[in-house]
């Protein structure tokens, strides 16, 4: 039985492992500028866990077998343990973990404690069961009023944000579902959501943050590659979570700014 | 302590006295006393047992039903016919609920706790019987309440296990948001009343009613488990109550503590100025400990079965209740690692996740000194130690998961994805599962008098350990790529469709693994009355409850009050003439 | 650290049968704390009351740190996009100045109930020997008048709401409103459960239960009944100076 157990989780070891360095499945292609620093990082978490993993393992499998009761063998070995083994296995583990987070916050930190650059694009994303709206602010730069009592979910666009289209600051705003944008250039998201709780997910930018109603948060990423990256909610939102999903359509400049100027010229 | 005596007392002396103190714990005739309000924790234990078996079966019956439409979203199954997104949902939310408060939280601690915390320190009963009895009729009562969801209008709940306003607020936001919503709130503040009532109970009765000789630090550490398991349910249940009233208020009364001013279906709704987030920091406040309860006494049970099972005592005692208490203390410092991506504060979100890299450093202690008790021990192969190997070899994959999603960082692309969903079934669901199924088979054979069959429970063991590595592993694959979680289907993405192999393949690993489970279910049941008939320490265990009949007669120790000597892992102390030493055994004197 | 554990030396059975020689009366199955001993049941009561009390506190504190968080957290105007803050205090009615004034009245009675359990609990232990007379029953039964005066705080809260309802208030008029129901209303459940233990108690002595369990009884819904009275005084606080 201690061979037998040996065998089952030192393969269950390898097997789980062996998919993890082949990279069977894993993280999208990066396209965000923040996607290598993050992929870096977990890079090492996963070579450092992987050690411990497999250590951990092995060393399980090798002890059920090594140390089976045998017939003719010594008796077990009367110990209560070991002080110092216990202060150096507990030091090393603190330093091996308190470490990694440190490494990974100066990513963290460079990401979310600062705010965009001035020149950002932004970008209103507002989530509502079941689909994301994307709101350009257009050549004034400023976002236009909207009204609670003018959404109008069915009729999609503009009503489906509650645009108050009195205010001259929405003359020019541009309501898409699709969002684009220019690559190499930072974009600000701000993040509503109208109903319940949503979370706007591109996994190939390395980008995730819930959509809270009463909240407009605002947070930011650099798309670095241009390409057709798709959109998840990754908050439960009711019924039709599955499917709420959307597009980021990276662009040159140049298209963006034709894109951009085709939408407004059709709102005239 | 008043009264006590010097050394001259021996074990008659007692026997005579103890008769008369517990004539007053007399045997409790007619059924209902004896088997429907019964006050013996024994009873009372295997109550809580029964309930947590068939909520296990209905949790796992949910899940099939889960990863069948996962990969076959249209198909019509019989009896339930087709499976709407909706129910899809419904069936995700009641198999979590159910399975974390009325199997994980209940069968370990209510269960074997009840049943064996006060054997294993000496005493007759619990401190306070009569509470007991409520504590278990308040809990089934909850368990009815929350079945009964699905059979009102609307159907259950579909906001998850976590159950986060808007959407749990809202009867708008979806179906099963009406009363089926309020029927799981009201089931949870009833659990929580039950697990109040019960952490009570094994706090004091840990503290007061310890036998002669039993200080704290000769308890068994499946009784230290019990005891840190209490004192956090004590101060989590509470957090969990007062937020499901706060729910109950703002579905019904028209308050807004969670509830912002939002538009439902082209709808105003009639709230404004609430925080979504006040309900997950209140929830993930009791989350988080929460996790810990579940998996506090399987990893004693662990450290009980590897060191009789090794014959050899626990690698570090002291440290190994040491890291129980820090995993208790730190439990209540880490809850907003489930809200790094919720809107909070990123400095928050760096202070949660640091505490969060220390929390693992006593599971990682623990878990070297399951190792250290392995290494030069003498291993049998019974079943229960069976299990409490893969209970490490599970702790230590889920374990490895969570280093990754404790970094703010990497949870960027990883919370709400599979990853997730692998990492706490491993560490949370299956470890913790391994532990009841270790209890179950160790313990059976005092609880009944039987052994279970051997060569069966070596056919579950294999089908479980390696059928839960091969659905839960994967998932952590699934989550690198990008899978999110609790999507009733795959057909809307093109990164998620070109995953739908795997997902197929968890499926039928799903299948074969619950399947297996009956093999468990048979075992337990045919044993009661056909399994081999057991001595009373049929694994040649130190611990108090091996020193009683099989069964435990009602006052549990036949009118003997226990008096301790050892520790509770005198196992191959050189020069003993066996390579046990009882733990009321005053002739062996063990160095310690 | 043993818990105490009755163990006799043949010589001297007198120790370790809590102090009078004789053999503890059979308690009867269901209210029996495994002990026969007086001073090891009531600590042991004590000790669980307290485990209890701290589940409630937990109950109160997340309710307080709601509370604050509510009253701090400045929400979106949908219209504006405006950080707004909608925390208005209410103006809380005097008649819970007196509902607090009869509380902690009650808690005086109460007080004065538990000690007079205990001096009889002790006197019974006497009450075998010869020469030794238990006392005449005593007049006032402190215990009924807690249980009016905490009948009075409760129907006094009850009144308040009314008037607060009255002036416009209801549960989900505004935040602090919603927060004034329900911290009152939450301990309102709470004190009422203590009548109930009240109540049991009582009738614990009028069906002639044995002094030292009615003792313990009382002790117990004592202190909870301070604690209820220390809880209100925190909450009514909270309410008023926490802004």
């Amino acid at each position: 039985m201690g061979l037998v157990l040996l065998v089952i989780i030192w393969l269950i070891t390898f097997i789980s492992a062996y998919f993890f360095i082949a990279k069977t499945w894993w993280l999208p292609t990066g396209a965000s500028a923040a996607a290598a620093g993050i992929d870096h990082h977990f890079t090492t978490t996963y070579i450092l866990m992987g050690i411990v993993f497999v250590a951990a393992q092995v060393l399980l499998g090798l002890f059920a077998w090594k140390y089976r009761d045998r017939a003719a063998g010594s008796p077990a070995r009367y110990s209560h343990g070991n002080n110092t083994l216990e202060i150096v296995w507990t030091v090393l583990t603190l330093i091996l973990f308190v470490g990694l987070n440190l490494m990974s916050s100066s990513i963290w930190a460079s990401e979310r404690f600062r705010s965009a650059e001035p020149g950002a694009l932004q970008v209103e994303v507002t989530g509502m069961q079941f689909a994301w709206y994307f709101r350009y602010a257009g050549p004034d730069g400023k976002f236009g009023a909207t009204n609670p009592e003018l959404i109008d979910p069915s009729a999609g666009g503009e009503s489906a944000i509650g645009l108050d289209t009195t205010d001259p600051a929405s003359k020019d705003d541009v309501v898409t579902g699709t969002m684009y944008a220019p690559v190499n250039r930072e974009v600000e998201v701000i993040l509503r959501a109208h109903d319940v709780i949503h979370s706007f997910f591109v996994p190939s930018m390395r980008f995730k943050q819930d959509a809270v109603p009463g909240l407009a948060i605002h947070m930011h990423f650099t798309p670095i590659s241009t390409g057709d990256y798709e959109i998840a909610c990754a908050e439960l939102c009711g019924l039709g979570h599955y499917k709420m999903h959307g597009m980021l359509k990276v662009v040159s400049q140049e298209d963006f700014d034709k894109w951009l100027a085709a939408r407004e010229a059709e709102k005239q | 302590m008043a009264g006590s005596t010097g050394g001259g007392e021996t074990i008659m002396a007692t026997r005579e006295l103890a008769a008369h103190e517990l004539h007053a714990h007399a045997a409790p005739q007619g059924f209902i006393r004896k088997w429907v309000f019964s006050l013996d924790h024994k009873v009372i234990g295997l109550q809580y047992y029964f309930l947590a078996l068939t909520a296990v079966f209905v949790g796992m019956f949910l899940s099939l039903l889960m990863r069948i439409h996962l990969i076959w979203p249209n198909v019509s199954l019989p009896l339930v016919g087709e499976i709407k997104p909706e129910t899809y949902l419904s069936l995700l939310t009641m198999h979590g609920t159910i399975m974390v408060f009325f199997v994980l939280t209940t069968a370990p601690q209510g269960g074997f706790g009840n049943y064996f915390l006060p054997i294993q320190i000496g005493a007759a009963d619990m401190a306070f019987p009569v509470l007991n009895m409520l504590s278990f009729w308040v809990t089934f009562l909850g368990y009815i309440v929350m079945l009964s969801a699905f059979f009102v209008v609307g159907g259950a709940p579909l906001h998850g296990w976590t159950g986060y306003p808007p959407l749990s607020a809202l009867q708008s936001a979806g179906p099963g948001e009406g009363p089926g919503a309020d029927l799981w709130v009201i089931s949870i503040a009833l659990f929580c009343v039950g697990a109040l009532m019960s952490a009570l109970n094994f706090i004091t009765t840990t503290l007061d009613m310890r036998a002669r000789g039993m200080s704290m630090m000769r308890m068994p550490l499946t009784c230290w488990a019990w005891f840190i398991t209490a004192i956090l349910g004590l101060l989590a249940f509470g957090v969990l109550f007062s937020a499901g009233i706060l729910l109950l208020m703002d579905r019904n009364a028209g308050t807004s503590f969670f509830v912002p001013l939002v538009v439902v279906n082209g709808q105003l709704v009639a709230h404004k100025g609430g925080s979504p987030l006040l309900w997950q920091h209140l929830f993930w406040f009791f989350g988080h400990p929460e996790v810990y309860i579940a998996i506090l006494p399987a990893m004693g049970l662990c450290s009980q079965l590897v060191s009789v099972f090794s014959r050899k005592p626990i690698f570090g005692y002291k440290a190994m209740v040491y890291a129980m208490l820090s995993i208790g203390l730190l439990g209540f410092m880490v809850w907003g690692h489930h809200m790094f991506m919720s809107g909070m504060s990123p400095y928050s979100a760096f202070a949660f996740s640091i505490m969060t890299m220390a929390i693992g450093v006593p599971s990682a202690i623990k878990t070297f000194n399951w190792l250290g008790t392995l290494w030069g021990g003498r291993i049998r192969f019974y079943s229960p130690m069976l299990f409490a190997i893969g209970f490490v070899s599970l702790f230590v994959s889920g374990g490895i998961s969570g280093p990754f999603l404790a970094q703010p960082v990497l949870d960027i692309p990883l919370h709400d994805t599979y990853f997730v969903t692998g990492h706490f079934h491993l560490i949370m669901g299956v470890a913790s599962i391994f532990g009841i199924f270790a209890a179950t088979y160790y313990w059976f054979p005092k609880m009944f008098g039987r052994m279970m069959s051997e060569s069966l429970a070596r056919w579950h063991f294999w089908f479980t350990f390696v059928g839960t590595y091969a659905i839960f592993m994967p998932m952590h694959y699934l989550g690198m790529a990008g899978a999110t979680r609790r999507y009733s289907q795959f057909t809307e993405l093109a990164y998620l469709r070109n995953l739908i192999p795997l997902q197929k393949f968890i499926t039928y690993a799903a299948i074969v693994t619950i399947a297996g489970q009956f093999i468990f279910l048979f075992n337990l049941f045919w044993s009661m009355k056909y399994g081999k008939k057991a001595s009373d320490n049929p694994w040649e265990a130190t611990t108090l409850e091996w020193t009683t009949a099989t069964p435990p007669p009602h006052d549990n120790f036949g009118g003997l009050t226990p008096v301790v000597y050892n520790g509770p892992y005198e196992y191959s102390v050189p020069g003993a003439p066996r390579d046990y030493v009882m733990q009321n055994d005053p002739a062996t004197v063990a160095a310690h | 650290m043993a818990s105490y554990t009755p163990t006799v030396s043949l010589d001297d059975p007198r120790t370790s049968t809590g102090g009078n020689g004789h053999i503890p009366p059979h308690h009867h199955d269901g209210d029996d704390f495994g002990s026969s001993f007086f001073d090891v049941r009531l600590r042991r009561a004590r000790l669980g009351l307290v485990v209890g009390l701290t589940g409630i506190v937990m109950i109160f504190i997340s309710f307080s740190s709601a509370y604050v968080v509510r009253q701090g957290l400045p929400t979106l105007d949908p219209r504006t996009d405006v950080l707004l803050h909608d925390w208005f205090p209410v103006p809380l009615p005097r008649l819970l100045l007196v509902n607090t004034a009869v509380l902690l009245i009650s808690s005086l009675t109460m007080e004065i109930a538990r000690r007079q359990a205990a001096r009889k609990a002790a006197l019974a232990q006497l009450a075998s020997v010869p020469g030794v007379s238990m006392p005449a029953k005593e007049g006032v039964s402190w215990l009924a008048l807690t249980v009016v005066l905490g009948l009075s705080f409760l129907a006094g809260q009850w009144m308040a709401w009314r008037e607060l309802a009255a002036s416009g208030f209801y549960v989900a008029s505004s935040p602090s409103s919603s927060f004034v129901y329900l911290l009152t209303g939450m301990h309102g459940v709470h004190l009422f459960g203590g009548v109930v233990a009240l109540l049991t108690a009582g009738a614990a002595s009028l069906l002639r239960r044995p002094a030292d369990s009615q003792a313990i009884a009382v002790d117990v819904t004592g202190w909870y009944w301070h604690f209820m009275a220390f809880l209100w005084v925190y909450i009514l606080c909270l309410l008023e100076f926490v802004h």
